[in-house]
Parts: C-alpha cells; structure tokens; sequence
C-alpha cells in the first residue's frame, strides 16, 4: 500500500503543478514557461497515446510520430484551403489519424515483435517521404499555419493560457479514455493478449482485431495531439514525422515507466524538462543525454514509477 | 544504353555497399539478439576517422586501413563498455540505450570535428574513368567499391561457411546456450562478432565519405535502410541481407533515374517531378511492406528451431 502512495503523491504534486501553472507563469511573467510546458502537455498527450499501444498492449510501434505529422498536416492543409475552422479541423485530424492507424494496423499486425517495430517504422518513413514530395504544401521546408484553428468564440487558441488550459483539458480527458478503456473489458481482453496471445487466442478472443482495434484508438489519440502540436508551433513540416522523433516518443513512455497510467505524463515532462536545462548549460546537451538514457535503460527497471514505487517500499 | 548500364552498376555499388553495413547488423542482431540503432554511427565514424586519418597521412588507402582499424577498435569497446549488459534485454531495451548512443556519438563528432562536414578526397589514380564496355566509361572508384565489397562478401561467407570461428558464430545465432555448455567462450565471441560488425559499418562508410560529404547523421538515413534490408532477408542471415541489399540498392537507384520520365508519361510534368521524388524515396519502404504482409519473416529466414 506505501508502495503505492508515493507514485501517487508524486503523480497528484505533478496534476496540481500543471494545473497551476499559468497562475505562476502570471504572477512571475514568466511567459518562456508557459510555452514550454503547452509543448510538454502536448507531447505527454501523445506518449500517453503510444503507452496505450505499447505498454498495455504491448504492440511497440516505432512509427508513432506519423500521426502527430497527420494531425498537425490536416490542420495546416485545411488552413491553407481556407478552412479555419476548429470544429472541422479537429475531427478532420482525429479521423485521418484514424485511417491512417486502421490501414497500417492492419497490415502491420501480421507480424510480430521486432519485425512490428520495423515495419511501423516503415510506414512512418512513407508518410516522412509523402510530405516531403507535397510541393503545394511547403514540401521539405514545411508549412506555416497563418491562423489557429478557430473555435467560433468558444476558446481563443491565440490567448497563451486558454490554448493552455485547452492542451491540459485534452491530456485529462484523454488520460480518463484511457484509464476507462484498460479497466474495460476492452482493455483486460488487449492486456490478456500481451501476456499470451496463444491462449486467449484459444479461448476464443480475435487477437487481431482487438489489438487493431486498440492500434485504432491510439492513433487517433496521437492525431489530437498532433493537430494541437501545429496550431502551437504555427507550423508543420515532415521533421515532425522523422523517425527519431518516433524514438523520443518511445523514451518518455519507458523513462516514464511503460504500462504504468501516469508514467508517459511524468516521462515526458522529466525527458523535455532535462532536454530544456541541459541545452541552458551546455550546446552539446545530447552528449550527457544519450549516456544517461543508455544509465536509464541498464539501471532503471520500470521507469521514474518503476523508481517510486522502489522508494515507497524501500 | 549509356544510362542503363551506368544506373545499373550505380545500384551494385549502392547495394553492396548497403550489404556491409547489413552484414553486420544482421549478424549482431541473429547472434546476440541486440537491436543496435547506433550501427549507423559506426557508419558515420568510419567516414569521420578516413577524412581525419587521410589528411593526417596524406595517403588516400594509409587512412582508410587506419579508419577501419579505429572502427574496429570503438565498436569492441562500445561493446565492452556499455552494449554488452543489454544481451537478453527487451528489445525494446535496445531500441532506447542505443538511440542514447546515437544523440551521444552525433553530439561528440560536432564537438570534435564541429558542424560542418568534412570532404574525402581521393587519389588521382582513382577518379580516371574506366571503360567497361566499348563506349561506356565508368568512374574508376564506383568500380573499386563495387571490388571490395564483392570480396569482403566472399571472404564473409567463406569465414562463416568454412572456419571454426564461423562455425561458431553459426552456432550461436542457432543455439546460443548450448554452445556456451559446450566451453566456448561466448563472451569474446560476442565482442569479436560485433568488432568485426563495426569494422564491416565503418569499410561502409569510409567507401561512401568520397561520393557524399561526411556529415553529422549521414548514418541515420542508411541506417533505416540496412533494418529494412535485413527486415526483408530474413533477421540473422547473411545470404538474405545480401540479396536484399542487391535488390533494394537497385530499386532504390534505379527508382530514382528512371521514375520521373515513367511518372512523366502518365502525369502532367509539374505533377510528375513533385511526385517522383517522394515516390522513389517510398519505393523501399512500400516493398518492405508487401514483403513483410506476404511473408512476415522476410525472404530468407535464418534457420531456426
């Protein structure tokens, strides 16, 4: 029971810092963090995504940053048509994402282990090249989004803490599907078939379509991110959907602690929190990153939730 | 004519050369079972240590044989220092410590040789053009990677196919205990499979420095096509990294001449010439894709229980 009251305290100290941000971010005008933290909210919202697949259903896709290009491409695209408005963008990115999940989805989970995580990859390096060859929409240089997606009123994404409090909205709401779907009987079915494909297999489960299913769910997850990601950059371009950006998605799930529910929020703010300071101390900020993620890896069982839940019995 | 068969021996070059760097990752993954992403900053070092080591010596081959011995060096005490602990790990273990070691090896060579990249010259007597056919010339040095590479394949397979330590290697990548029971030192047989893995990435990458300029991340790129090769051969065998190399050299190469004139004929020009890069660029990963939904083990699976 300690064990689990420390991850807790820590997760709620976290919730509540974020919920608070923007007032200190007022009180002090410090407005550089508010910045940075939209950012974070919006890349938690998409390891959290990842997490879905990764760690509950143990489906470890490397190809995950296509659906923040997906999203991100559906609001920059629309903008550029004319279409502003958020009500269609916004679903237009979650249902694209979706389409996109569904069709590599399924081809994909023919296969299995390191050959998924290849051919996950692979498909997130087509859709890298698609953009790059999308001539009318900026090409390799990317695409600049002249105006935010526009809710009619309803929230101002140009106004810093609303557009914050919009991200944070979104990471909670997506936190709670997912919290709703891994004690669903959805989720115990997918959870199940990590553990032993064969056997529920056997007792009468489809393995694929679930797994396509859940495959489906956090695609469009990642598409919401990758649609608020664009409008906060005001920006699009193929670099999002590089496949190392794939990678540092990965990182902040299993930083974070993979399978766990708040392990990806807490890896992602602590990955770009760390990226953010050591680029202040130093240019060559990757020289100390890499060697502590390999100290991580080799060291660090189960994540930050991994090293709390350690502390709480310890 | 002309261009054809000088694409065509274009994509030889480019695959063999993409089978040196396979041929060790294939052999890394098949045996020790570690997904190493930093084989491409093997790769990379290759080409930084053969620009460094040919200005130092003056001598185009001089660096080059010092190049390879550097890699051969960095890759055992990589292997040694950190790569090691990660046998039997997850997968997904790999996948994070070496991406550290990517953002770490990119990091060091801009502090080192700083951003800009670095240019390999090479000798006179290498850039003369050869006849090859009546008519047809081919650039002397394309000609000579596409020698080495063949002969760093044969000699591969004769060592695997015929030499004790061969047999050990194939050992391993079949029945890894057991031939740990049986008293082989399965701790430096790992270390030399991996050293002889860097040396094959750097011969790779120290070939290619005087056709591209060396560059931070320029093993990046080559390095998603040598897992989409060795994805397609089959995980763990050399035969089918080297097919599928040959195969994706050639798609890749000859995609990239001959698309644009064929996209050309069925679009309008200014679709054509948007389309065709990102298309060509597509070529590999799209047949990856039917080969792994068709046979999801890839062409040549290594034989395994």
């Amino acid at each position: 029971m300690k064990s689990l009251s420390v991850s807790k305290a820590v997760t709620a100290l976290m919730l509540a810092g974020l919920v608070l941000l923007p007032l200190y971010s007022h009180l002090t005008g410090n407005i550089f963090i508010l910045t940075l933290f939209t950012r974070i909210i919006i890349l938690a919202l998409a390891a959290a995504s990842l997490n879905l697949i990764m760690g509950f259903a143990g489906l470890m896709s490397f190809g995950h940053a296509a659906y923040l290009g997906i999203g991100g491409y559906a609001v920059g695209m629309l903008a550029q048509e004319g279409v502003g408005s958020g009500f269609i963008q916004f679903p237009v990115a979650i249902a694209a994402s979706g389409i996109y999940a569904l069709v590599i989805g399924a081809l994909s989970l023919r296969t299995r282990g390191v050959y998924f995580i290849m051919i996950t990859l692979a498909f997130a390096q087509m859709a890298y090249y698609v953009a790059s060859g999308l001539a009318r929409y900026g090409g390799d240089d990317g695409l600049t989004i002249y105006t935010r997606s526009d809710f009619s009123g309803l929230i101002d994404l140009g106004n810093r803490t609303q557009f914050y409090y919009l991200c944070l909205a979104c990471l909670f709401g997506v936190m709670l599907l997912i919290w709703r779907i891994v004690n669903s009987r959805f989720g115990l079915v997918v959870q199940g078939l990590r553990s032993n494909e064969q056997r529920m297999q056997a007792i009468g489960f489809p393995a694929k379509r679930y797994q396509l299913v859940c495959f489906v769910i956090s695609g469009t997850m990642c598409g919401l991110a990758g649609a608020l990601l664009a409008n906060n950059t005001d920006f699009v371009s193929p670099a999002v959907m590089y496949w190392t950006r794939s990678g540092d998605l990965m990182v902040m799930v299993i930083l974070g602690g993979m399978g766990t529910l708040f392990g990806p929020v807490m890896g992602a703010v602590v990955f770009l929190l760390l990226e953010e300071l050591l680029s202040q101390i130093t240019e060559y900020w990757a020289l100390i990153l890499g060697p502590l993620l390999l100290l991580i890896v080799l060291f660090g069982r189960g994540g930050i939730m991994g090293a709390l839940g350690r502390a709480g019995r310890g | 004519m002309l261009l054809v068969v000088e694409q065509f021996l274009n994509g030889l070059q480019f695959g063999l050369l993409l089978f040196l760097l396979a041929a060790g990752l294939t052999l890394v993954f098949g045996i020790m079972d570690l997904v190493n992403l930093a084989h491409g900053s093997l790769y990379m070092m290759g080409a930084y240590f053969a620009a460094t080591f040919a200005a130092w010596t003056g001598s185009f081959l001089l660096g080059a044989l010092m190049a390879l011995g550097a890699t051969l060096v960095l890759g055992i005490v990589l292997e040694v220092s950190a790569l090691r602990h990660l046998y039997g790990r997850d997968h997904l273990d790999h996948v994070l410590a070496t991406f550290g070691l990517i953002l770490f090896f990119n990091e060091a060579v801009r502090l080192i040789w700083g951003p800009a990249g670095l240019a390999l010259p090479l000798p006179a007597w290498l850039t003369v053009p050869v006849p090859i056919l009546p008519g047809i010339h081919y650039p002397a040095y394309r000609l000579a990677i596409i020698g080495v590479a063949l002969l760093v394949a044969l000699l591969l397979y004769l060592g695997v196919m015929r030499t004790r330590i061969g047999m050990l290697i194939r050992a391993g990548a079949s029945n890894r205990e057991m031939i740990g029971a049986l008293g082989i030192n399965i701790k430096l047989l790992y270390t030399l499979v991996f050293g002889l893995g860097a040396a094959l990435a750097g011969l790779a990458g120290l070939m290619q420095a005087p056709i591209l300029t060396v560059q931070i991340g320029m093993g990046e790129n080559i390095l998603i096509l040598a897992f989409v090769i060795i994805v397609i051969g089959g995980i763990g065998s050399i035969r089918g990294a080297f097919l599928a190399a040959i195969f994706v050299g050639m798609i890749d190469t000859l995609g990239r001449a001959f698309l644009p004139n064929l996209l050309r004929q069925v679009l309008s020009g200014a679709a054509a010439s948007t389309a065709a890069p990102a298309l060509s660029s597509m070529l590999i990963y799209l047949l990856m894709a039917i080969v792994l939904v068709v046979r999801p083990e890839g062409l040549f699976p290594a034989n395994r229980r």
